[in-house]
């Protein structure tokens, strides 16, 4: 018996990634990764409001001129932004996706329900849903400053203070760093899985590795507005 | 032992289905699964009812062909197939759901019969190695390392039963296919078809209309062969892989 010769043209290597589901798994663990190093980032930057406003705002300032004197002011911020933009738009266009086609593939519930798997697993749409309404409220907030109460420019480390003066504000805010930790922890893990980095061998480790992610970047984002709240930062 | 039945009927494919409630008595603790169905279906034949119809055929745990979701699990409280549960798994008085797999690629034929041709077709775009056969060759012939022999026997051990599929919250095939490209991946006779065997069954996977792995690891549980959940990373990884060296 011959084998079958392949001499059709090769399709393009995005094209062959987004036809099948393990490739367009591999494209969410990609674009999750990258937010998540973004994420960690974040929150370093975020702790240094606990060494006052020159600290954090002189920060604020030096985001607005990294990269310099190569790149103009903002270029580098710019390009950051148009990175985490794409990546967010393939994890969630690919999430969007992956999920239409998981919920058509069981269209019939069991009638005898039974608890499945962790809630960190069950949470994942919904809590990506939460997280990116949560951007956008983020941005409009801190950006923008469209909806911040104070929205003073170049004064980050007030504006921060502002928000979490509000009840509103610590409210969002604590439960999309909750389910910050929750995404984290699944799917830093899932990523790894998708990715093929997973093994029997290895399991312990990542699944150390992702709660600890998880766990440090919840902490480190909510000491923020417990620190405003509780008269520590002000 | 005394026991109240709600078993999923459905007369046809496209006929609407319910489930229905049997009393079942004189059940002795050492009856299988199955033999208590069968005790059901006589008496049902005797009172000139339809017997519930479901798939059984070895009874021995090794050919894949039953398959139940007992109590909102794929085979049952066990970790076994359907035929080698055995009724001291229950208790007196107990009220047990019976119903089929449920996955849009596993059609529902009749009662508790589903169609799983799916996997056939997932096997048929390669999960075998082109050689040609004949009289067994000299076993000394192609020697393979202890440990390779071992993971590929332990994939091998998939029966085929879609427990997986059933168990998943997105009727994946993925634990089901991994099984598959896992054992014929580490073995001498495989290497010649590793890239093209992993894109055609992924590919044939995704056709059938079967969900997509979420990692939730309901498969790896419910396995009756105890193919483990690691098995889908390292299909990715082959099929990653793949995916690349398939552009050369």
């Amino acid at each position: 018996m011959a084998l079958a010769t392949r001499t059709d043209r090769h399709p393009s290597l995005v094209r062959v990634f987004w036809a099948s589901t393990v490739g367009k798994k591999a494209v969410m663990a990609v674009s999750g990764l990258i937010m998540l190093g973004y994420l960690v980032a974040h929150v370093m930057g975020n702790l240094k409001i606990f060494f006052g406003p020159e600290e954090f705002n002189a920060y604020g300032h030096w985001l607005r001129t990294m990269g310099g004197p190569v790149l103009h002011e903002k270029w580098a911020l710019w390009l950051v932004r148009v990175a985490l933009l794409a990546a967010v738009l393939a994890h969630g266009v690919s999430a969007y996706q992956l999920s239409r086609r998981d919920l058509r593939a069981r269209p019939v519930r069991y009638v005898h329900r039974r608890r499945r798997t962790s809630y960190a697993t069950r949470t994942m749409r919904w809590g990506g849903v939460i997280l990116a309404l949560f951007i956008v409220w983020h941005l409009l907030d801190l950006t923008t400053l469209t909806v911040n109460p104070r929205g003073q420019e170049g004064h980050p480390y007030e504006n921060v203070v502002a928000t979490f003066s509000t009840w509103y504000g610590d409210v969002i805010y604590l439960v999309a760093m909750l389910a910050v930790g929750l995404h984290v922890r699944h799917g830093f893990w899932s990523a790894a899985q998708t990715l093929g980095a997973g093994n029997a061998a290895r399991d312990r480790t990542l699944k150390v590795l992702a709660n600890g992610l998880a766990l440090v970047l919840t902490a480190g984002f909510v000491s923020v507005p417990v620190a405003v709240m509780t008269g520590v930062v002000s | 032992m005394r026991l109240t039945l709600r078993v999923w009927r459905q007369p046809g494919a496209d006929a609407p289905g319910a489930m229905a409630t049997y009393e079942v008595e004189d059940i002795s603790p050492d009856m299988s699964f199955l033999e208590m169905l069968d005790t059901l279906n006589e008496a049902l034949i005797l009172g000139g009812e339809e017997p519930v119809a479901f798939d059984h055929d070895c009874r021995e745990g090794i050919c894949g062909a039953c398959g139940l979701v007992i109590n909102g699990e794929a085979h049952g409280p066990e970790r076994t197939t359907s035929c080698q549960l055995h009724m001291r798994s229950f208790r007196d008085g107990d009220t047990i759901d019976v119903e089929p797999w449920r996955a849009s690629a596993f059609p529902v034929v009749r009662d508790l019969v589903v169609d799983r041709s799916a996997f056939d077709r997932i096997i048929q775009a390669g999960g075998y190695v082109s050689a040609p056969t004949g009289s067994a060759p000299e076993a000394h012939a192609t020697p393979v390392p202890k440990a390779d022999a071992d993971s590929a026997f332990e994939h091998a051990e998939c029966i085929g039963c879609g427990a997986c599929v059933a168990a998943c919250p997105n009727g994946a095939a993925m634990l089901f296919t991994s099984a598959k490209i896992n054992h014929l991946r580490v073995l001498p006779q495989g290497v010649p078809e590793r890239e093209t065997r992993v894109l055609d069954m992924v590919a044939a996977m995704d056709a059938e209309g079967f969900g997509g792995c979420t990692l939730a690891g309901e498969c790896a549980t419910a396995c009756p062969k105890g193919i483990p959940l690691p098995s889908i990373a390292a299909m990715n990884k082959e099929w990653l892989r793949a995916a690349r060296k398939a552009r050369r």
